[in-house]
């Protein structure tokens, strides 16, 4: 199978799997436009790769390896869009079809590349966060007007703070942000390693509340969309 | 220690003990303050800054003890304005001791700056709030064990009721002169951290601080900025040596290095609590969280969160017109029969009607909403309306705190005002104050409602409202994006439920109030005197033809108005009565038309903060600020204004 399609794939379970249920493969199918029967096969042969556990009439779950490319995909193809939209002055849809293309060529080192050049961008037009590198930087800002200094990359597999339901809880592993903001956050006791739980967040996009170390927490949606973690059943 | 060798700043003088009150906010460091200190207390502005910190005497067993009650902070880092004030003030060595007010329904979160005060080479003595709050939570703690730990004395007590706190002020009283010299076992770092912080203890030892080395050497690893380049003037290797360590530190735990501070502080601070507090998790849903999840809901917490404003909104217009108009009355009764010449003239049009003025908003207006945001903030609603809001509030470019003002705003722009101190950032506070001038109190709502929507109908007078938010939101959108810096998101304390206390609300309510009285309504009477002088001298009718360029000849109004936009200064609902008077009629539409009308009321909406506001704003803001919003709202109005008259006239 070509390396695009199998990309193809776990980025389309990434964006079908809700809470870590499998997806099944006729939503598969009906999602990338192809006949059930390959879909099957296709999944197999990921199946072997490592990348997803797959259970005939199931359906199918991403592995850690297999999640961990996927969100990587979707990090380049939401850079490019940014890329598209806001320096080249593309229209959404074309620079969403266009980054659907050239994710699969860009390299991680280019994409952290593109991240820099464009001033660490959040989201990308959709208003979707985009998941974070695996440097190892002090933050954004550091990163931005220093650039990297070690091409070190971390085993993070963190997703932001604002992709878990509500009343699940987690485990913080970093603060992406600027040095105000990540010196704040740990003061209010959000350090690397706490576990936290999601209380509540408002309508709109607005604000999350958490509970954490035993205080309740609001936070503005950017700032928590800077914060990554790993879900759990850490109690809290 | 000698706490008077700094010249300049106020010395204890002829107290035995000065004792600085520090703690997070939502501890109950104002109620331990208020509990201990009587009548005799001030409040008072640090030069320069916004933010309070409360003074006063008490006396304990024959001992004066002067109490100062610094803002709540959660970090001795100099960031935020709090957190300078108090690390300031600790700093220039005036208190004898601390008293650290902790939570104990929060323990760990608490410690954390436990520990940072701990180091700072004055005597710490912490009493342990709320234990009854926290026994119901299913939180025990073990304070003698905690005061081993810490290496200082901890008092349990319940500062709204009173209890442990005069053992509290025993305790002090004990400590003082005796700082902790050594550093427990159970307050060390990790090693990798203790290492650098040894190594740059070492090094700074020899700079002679006024601080123990220490101290500095854990607030330099943590990034502390503003340390580290005063210190660079005493020693030019530190900065270096800051930053070896740091990256050190940094490469060894993968971490920036003040975060690799802040964790160690924390798993240290958690070892701590866990070995102090004994936890009996409750079953189900606590009464807390079930309050939560109907007042931050996304539907009833809206619903219920516009019927307290608007409810608190329709209370402050009826007292605040009633009690105004009491005053009034009060005073115009008094009113000598025969006011002739120009001394009486004088004093009476210019003082007496400046006095009852002020002392309508000040009793009308502002003492209510005071009386009310101190229920609001001591119950704990306030950071939730903030939490609500925080989304509606961007459209304006804010974050939610800035909601709590410029609801208010619609009352009285005077406590919207100083409401703005509880943004943190200085830009995003000056943003919020400008808007807050802007929204129409209840002065301007009389205005238009009194001459738009008595004789042009509800139509137009809703209108005028609806150019003034498009206004407030064009102006907010532009301000965000040209001024310096950007608005960062909150990240706030949501403090459970407290039932307000009616002692601390009625002194917190004074407290406010008692600025407003000694500054502004000076100012008030002193503005009003200048304009009758204006009035006596007949130089209104030559400032009315001075101003006929701009009144009749852009803004398309008859002459006369520029009287009432002089005196609209003043107050004003003034306007409306003044209008029936300086035109020669009560029949308005006689003297003005329709377009004129709308032009009048539009322009009076924006053209100026009435005076009382612009005190406010000078003092809060500062008064080059004040000016500067003043002659930006004075452009903006006749500018709207003149747009709106060349657009409407020939359409009415």
């Amino acid at each position: 199978m070509p390396k695009e399609e199998s990309e193809e794939y776990l980025e389309a379970m990434l964006d079908l799997s809700r809470d870590g249920e499998p997806v099944k493969t006729t939503e598969l199918a009906r999602r990338l436009g192809v006949a059930p029967p390959s879909v099957t096969e296709a999944v197999q042969r990921l199946s072997r790769e490592g990348m997803v556990a797959y259970r005939p009439y199931r359906g199918v779950t991403l592995s850690e390896k297999g999640r961990a490319a996927a969100r990587r995909l979707k990090r380049k193809h939401r850079l490019l869009e940014v890329f598209l939209t806001r320096v080249l002055r593309m229209n959404r849809q074309s620079a969403h079809d266009e980054a659907c293309r050239l994710e699969h060529a860009l390299s991680d080192e280019a994409g952290d590349a593109l991240c820099r050049s464009l001033r660490g961008p959040r989201s990308c037009p959709d208003g979707d966060a985009i998941p974070p590198c695996r440097l190892y930087v002090d933050s954004c800002a550091t990163c931005i007007h220093e650039g990297v200094s070690t091409g070190k990359r971390t085993e993070n597999e963190a997703q932001p703070l604002t992709s878990l339901p509500e009343n699940a809880t987690a485990k913080v592993v970093f603060v992406h942000g600027g040095k105000g903001v990540v010196k704040r956050l740990c003061e209010m006791g959000l350090t690397p390693g706490t576990p936290v739980r999601l209380l509540r967040a408002a309508p709109m996009k607005g604000p999350i509340e958490v509970r954490v170390r035993g205080c309740d927490l609001a936070l503005g949606r950017g700032i928590a969309d800077k914060i990554f973690v790993e879900p759990g059943d850490a109690h809290t | 220690m000698s706490h008077c060798e700094q010249g300049g700043t106020p010395c204890a003088g002829d107290h035995d003990l000065v004792v600085a009150l520090v703690g997070n906010a939502n501890t109950g460091k104002s109620a331990l303050f208020n509990q201990l200190t009587g009548l005799e207390q001030t409040i008072g502005n640090w030069p320069g800054k916004t933010v309070e910190r409360a003074e006063g005497t008490l006396l304990h067993h024959g001992k004066r003890i002067r109490l100062v009650d610094l803002p709540g902070t959660y970090s001795l880092l100099s960031r935020s304005e709090e957190e300078l004030v108090t690390r300031e003030y600790l700093l220039s060595g005036q208190a004898d001791v601390i008293v650290n007010v902790v939570d104990a329904t929060a323990l760990e979160r608490n410690l954390f700056l436990t520990v940072q005060l701990l180091g700072i080479g004055i005597p710490v003595v912490v009493g342990l709030n709320l234990v009854d709050a926290a026994l119901r939570k299913g939180i025990s703690v073990d304070e003698r064990r905690l005061e081993q730990l810490l290496g200082a004395p901890v008092i349990r007590m319940v500062a709204v009721r009173g209890t442990g706190v005069h053992e509290l002020v025993d305790a002090a009283l004990s400590v003082k002169g005796k700082p902790r010299l050594r550093t427990p076992a159970s307050m060390r770092y990790g090693p990798e951290i203790e290492k650098r912080i040894d190594k740059l203890a070492s090094l700074l030892s020899e700079a002679r601080l006024k601080v123990p080395p220490r101290w500095a050497a854990i607030k330099l690893l943590e990034g502390d900025t503003r340390l580290e380049k005063e210190l660079a003037r005493l020693d030019r290797r530190i900065p270096d040596a800051v930053k070896i360590l740091s990256e050190e530190c940094a490469s060894i735990h993968k971490e920036p290095c003040s975060t690799v501070v802040a964790s160690e502080r924390y798993s240290l601070v958690g070892r701590i609590a866990g070995e102090v507090q004994q936890v009996i998790p409750r079953r189900g849903r606590r009464t807390a969280d079930r309050l939560d999840a109907i007042t931050l809901h996304p539907v009833w917490g809206y619903a219920l969160m516009l019927l307290v404003m608007l409810s608190i909104l329709t209370v402050i217009s009826l007292t605040g017109a009633w009690v105004a108009q009491a005053i009034e009355r009060a005073f115009e009764s008094a009113k000598p029969p025969q006011l002739e010449g120009f001394w009486p003239l004088l004093l009476w049009n210019g003082g007496a009607v400046g006095l009852y003025a002020s002392l309508g908003v000040a009793l009308g207006f502002l003492l209510p909403f005071y009386l009310i945001l101190s229920v609001l903030e001591n119950s704990g609603y306030l950071p939730r309306i903030a939490f609500l809001m925080d989304r509606p509030c961007h459209a304006v470019g804010l974050h939610g705190k800035a909601s709590v003002p410029l609801i208010t705003a619609f009352g009285c722009n005077v406590p919207a005002c100083v409401g703005c101190r509880i943004i943190e950032t200085k830009r995003d506070r000056l943003i919020a104050t400008f808007l807050s001038t802007l929204i129409p109190c209840s002065a301007r709502t009389a205005v238009i409602l009194g001459i738009v929507g008595t004789y042009m109908g509800p139509v137009w007078a809703v209108s005028l409202y609806l150019i003034d938010f498009f206004i407030i939101i064009a102006l907010g959108r532009t301000l965000n994006r040209f001024m310096k810096g950007a608005s960062v998101g909150i990240i706030m304390e949501i403090p459970p439920f407290r039932t307000p206390v009616p002692n601390l609300v009625l002194r917190q309510a004074w407290a406010r109030l008692r600025p407003f009285l000694a500054t502004a309504v000076p100012l008030i009477i002193a503005g009003s005197l200048a304009i009758e002088l204006l009035r006596q001298g007949h130089a209104l009718d030559e400032l009315m033809t001075a101003m006929s360029p701009l009144t009749v000849w852009w803004l398309g109004l008859p002459a006369f108005t520029g009287v009432l936009f002089i005196l609209g200064i003043l107050r004003k609902e003034a306007a409306v009565v003044l209008l029936a008077g300086v035109a020669g009629t009560v029949n308005i539409p006689s003297v003005m038309s329709p377009v004129q009308m709308f032009v009048f009321c539009l322009v009076m909406m924006l053209y100026i903060p009435c005076i009382a506001t612009i005190t406010a704003l000078g003092r809060e803001t500062g008064w080059r600020n004040a000016a500067a919003i003043t002659l930006a709202e004075i452009g903006l109005a006749v500018l709207v204004g003149g747009i709106a008259f060349r657009l409407l006239a020939p359409l009415l």
